[in-house]
């Protein structure tokens, strides 16, 4: 980038400070932006665990969070690119549709729950139900993963860079399942799969958006849905 | 929902500021839960000495003239009055006598906690208003654990607050539900247990002061009650000495705790850490699901 460029978003930036002003107010400004506008770099300092920062935005903004934040960060995110310096609550990035978060520190619970699309970057370790019922979002997490993640994940990818915890992909649809180190157990119909090239290709540019350089996509193993679980199966309707 | 706080200081220039840390930490937390609120803080004990933390709904009928009254037990007792709890101190070799002619005298009075070094306030109200109310931000202390409750289980009464306290310096917050309360205080009672409420979470402390009965240490017992307790759960857990911690094996009641040299603290939420001194270093994780985790003074000296 231009340097003159630089200085002009730098000075360009609006800062919100968590300690004095109301959370409101930053949503708010978030929401007011209109199409095409340029005062897009937003810096928000003192967040102190604070619930739903950040949520909703719907313009191409970019969010730089100084701090660790509580739950719901980035909720619902639609084109924005989030960083939080620090770590983030349970459910951020839930429902995203488009747009970058990136987690510098670690996610709690449900990280990326139900999103229908962009990339959620967490940089630590997630907790239980990443990824639950995912539906077209991207996450790549760079440490570990808790239980019951990707839980009746639709569409979209989970990259793990370190281990998965029990029942990885329980009751799969069609999310695809990527885990370099250890998984604990596998959910009901997931099962391991064949790592083809066009899954090499996909991972090598999810690696890539995700900045990640030092590691080979033929590191990982695949997981998905068996797809037992789709149809009801006349066998089994003693179970019920 | 419930909010749910616990400090274990290991640094002892920071134990006259328990209470004041431990306030902060829960008021915090009070949108969690604004049904009651409670906190049980462990001081320095002394030697010999016993204390038992009582409640009434009538203070000034009930705690009228009590000191008088419960010198025929140990003429050595002392009553301090806080609002509507009062802290009861007598001679450790005394204590049962007294408790018995409390009981006898004024049955009105609810025992809250009792040992050698633990006070336990709870009330309905919320957070600010009940550290206020007992002067909480005033205590010192080496460690403690509070509660800000929203109710699912059980009525919002002063004895369906937490802490729980089911044992001699025991004491446990609960933050989450139980769904074989029942069958398990049948258990209990025929173990010979006693119960003042139908909380799950009473429950919950009394099997853990049972398990102890028997000889396991605090981290055994929360061990066991991870295989014997059915249900939502996460409990911090205080003793004499130690601080105990564990999420059952689903884990979606929330848990952040933080380490550093000086301390150790648990929050619902990393909200309630934030103003901990030294927090941006302090190494912070989320407790992991079915694991126990537990710190004793006496074992780290």
């Amino acid at each position: 980038m231009d340097l003159s460029v630089k200085r002009e978003s730098l000075e360009a930036m609006r800062v919100f400070d968590l300690a004095t002003m109301p959370l409101r107010e930053l949503n708010r400004a978030l929401h007011n932006i209109a199409p095409g506008a340029n005062d897009t770099n937003f810096e928000v300092v003192n967040p102190r665990g604070s619930h739903s920062v950040a949520v909703g935005i719907d313009q191409p903004v970019t969010v730089e969070v100084r701090g660790s934040v509580g739950y719901y960060c980035a909720g619902m995110n639609d084109g924005g690119a989030v960083t939080v310096h620090g770590s983030a609550g349970p459910g951020v990035a839930e429902n995203m549709m488009s747009g970058t978060v990136v987690i510098e520190g670690d996610a709690s619970q449900y990280a990326g729950a139900t999103g229908r699309g962009g990339l959620l970057v967490i940089k630590g370790n997630a907790a239980s139900r990443c990824g639950i019922s995912m539906k077209g979002i991207d996450i790549v997490v760079h440490g570990n993963i808790g239980h019951m993640s990707a839980f009746m994940g639709q569409s979209g990818h989970l990259v793990v860079l370190g281990d998965a915890g029990d029942a990885l992909g329980d009751s799969l649809y069609e999310a695809k399942l990527f885990v370099r180190g250890e998984v604990k157990s596998l959910g009901a119909d997931c099962i391991e799969k064949e790592l083809r090239s066009e899954h090499i290709e996909k991972l090598a540019e999810l690696l890539a958006k995700a900045g990640i350089t030092d590691v080979k996509p033929t590191e990982f193993k695949r997981y998905g849905s068996a797809r037992k679980l789709y149809n009801f199966n006349i066998d089994n309707a003693d179970a019920y | 929902m419930c909010g749910i706080v616990g400090l274990f200081l290991k640094d002892k220039s920071l134990e006259p500021k328990l209470g004041a840390m431990l306030s902060d930490m829960l008021v915090i937390m009070t949108d969690r839960g604004p049904d009651s609120a409670g906190i049980a803080i462990y001081g320095a004990p002394s030697d010999g000495r016993a204390k038992i933390t009582v409640q009434s709904a009538k203070p000034a009928t009930d705690f009228a003239g009590l000191g008088e009254l419960l010198k025929p037990a140990d003429a050595s007792v002392t009553v301090e009055l806080k609002s509507t709890h009062a802290v009861i101190e007598a001679d450790a070799a005394q204590a049962a006598a007294v408790r018995d002619l409390l009981a006898s005298e004024r049955p009105e009075i609810r025992v809250m906690g009792s040992g050698d070094s633990v006070e336990i306030y709870k009330e309905v109200g919320l957070p600010k208003d009940v550290v206020s109310r007992f002067g909480i931000r005033e205590m010192g202390g080496t460690h403690g654990i509070g509660h800000t409750r929203m109710a699912t289980e059980s009525a919002v009464t002063t004895l369906g607050a937490h802490p729980f306290s089911t044992g001699a310096d025991q004491c446990l917050v609960h933050n989450g539900s139980l769904s074989n309360h029942n069958n398990l205080r049948r258990e209990l009672v025929r173990e010979g247990m006693t119960f003042e409420t139908q909380n799950d979470s009473e429950v919950a402390a009394a099997y853990l002061t049972a398990e102890m009965a028997k000889g396991k240490d605090l981290g055994q017992a929360l061990t066991s009650a991870l295989d014997d307790l059915d249900g939502f759960f996460t409990f911090v857990v205080g003793t004499k000495s130690g601080f105990g911690v564990v999420r059952d094996p689903i884990a979606c009641k929330p848990a952040v705790m933080a380490e550093t040299d000086q301390y150790i603290a648990f929050g619902s939420e990393y909200r309630a850490l934030v103003n901990l001194p030294g927090i941006e270093d302090a190494r912070v994780w989320e407790p992991e699901p079915a694991t126990v985790y537990f710190w004793d003074h006496e074992k780290a000296a």
